[in-house]
């Protein structure tokens, strides 16, 4: 009766799952809003983290942490260098609604 | 055991929740809130796996660093939001197509996939038992040896991220008067004051 208490593998690759789709979602949703688009991209790189950790732990190796830590890293180096472009852009052009964002088209 | 299935049920509501709210709040500081929300309660999820030091790492980076620089600039753009959010029912239909599609695909892979017994057993990096070695400690034995050139990598990134962010944003801006100091301590008596004769009811 108590069965779905019983917390294991694919309860948080469905949880992952989940949040992973919400971060396209939210790409879709907001079209316009560049910061939006990446605070999405955060919460894909976070669904990818609840990923690795778990396999870490139902496997029992330390390696999923590991790049877990990796991946942390590389997304604070993105979200960093993103919000910089975004200041620049936005300095330069006084927008950074993504449809004016068209000048390398052709 | 029980206590464990209704700490990730609650904390996995409150995350898919808080994520939810981050991509359909009106106004983006409280996406920026809620992205708070959903990373700590991520964190609370991941104590409760085993991995504490992750979980400390994604408080700190995520929630001290990144969410921060997130609000940060939010705040420091003179954005107008609401024109911003025009076009976001029109885009409905297709996000939500595309996520319905998304998630039943991830979810058919999840319900079919099984594990083999060999590849459970071989892991290799094992955990150590968590009464015997800390994670934290049980990471950076891994971490310090195995994984140094990586390590070291990382840490270049962040370099490189550091060094291109001021990069990007630094200006100089022309006309803003600005303290030289040089040019105040190579600064001599004879450039400055100059003696001149007057001669009485004449003026200078």
């Amino acid at each position: 009766m108590m069965a779905f208490l019983e917390i294991g593998l694919g309860h948080y690759l469905a949880l992952a799952a989940v949040v992973f789709t919400i971060g396209v979602f939210g790409i879709f949703l907001n079209r316009k809003n560049v910061i939006i688009i990446l605070m999405s991209i955060e919460l894909m790189l976070l669904a990818v983290n609840i990923n690795l950790i778990a396999f870490s732990a139902y496997l029992h190796d330390l390696v999923g942490q590991i790049f877990a830590l990796f991946v942390l890293t590389v997304a604070a180096g993105e979200a960093a260098i993103g919000l910089a472009i975004i200041v620049v852009y936005f300095r330069n052009r006084g927008t950074i609604a993504v449809e004016d964002i068209n000048l390398m088209k052709g | 055991m029980i206590l464990q299935g209704l700490t990730f049920y609650a904390f996995a509501a409150i995350a898919v929740a808080a994520a939810v709210m981050v991509v359909s709040a009106r106004n983006p500081v409280h996406s920026v809130l809620f992205l708070i929300v959903t990373f700590f309660t991520t964190a609370g999820l991941f104590v409760l796996i085993g991995a504490e030091f992750l979980a400390m790492v994604l408080v700190v980076v995520y929630v001290g660093a990144v969410a921060v620089l997130f609000m940060f600039v939010v705040m420091m753009l003179d954005i107008n939001f609401v024109e911003m959010r025009e076009g976001f029912l029109q885009y409905m239909p297709i996000g939500v197509l595309v996520g319905i599609i998304l998630l039943v695909e991830l979810l058919m892979v999840l319900g079919t996939a099984s594990m083999s017994p060999a590849v459970m057993a071989s892991g290799t990096e094992p955990i150590p038992d968590l009464t015997q070695r800390q994670n934290t400690a049980a990471l950076g034995d891994v971490l310090y040896t195995k994984y140094i050139y990586l390590f070291q990598t990382a840490g270049m990134i962040l370099l490189v991220a550091m060094i291109g962010a001021i990069v990007l944003t630094l200006r100089q801006r022309p006309g803003v008067r600005k303290q030289n100091i040089a040019t105040q301590l190579a600064r001599r008596r004879e450039d400055a004051v100059e003696l001149k004769k007057v001669q009485p009811g004449q003026g200078v």
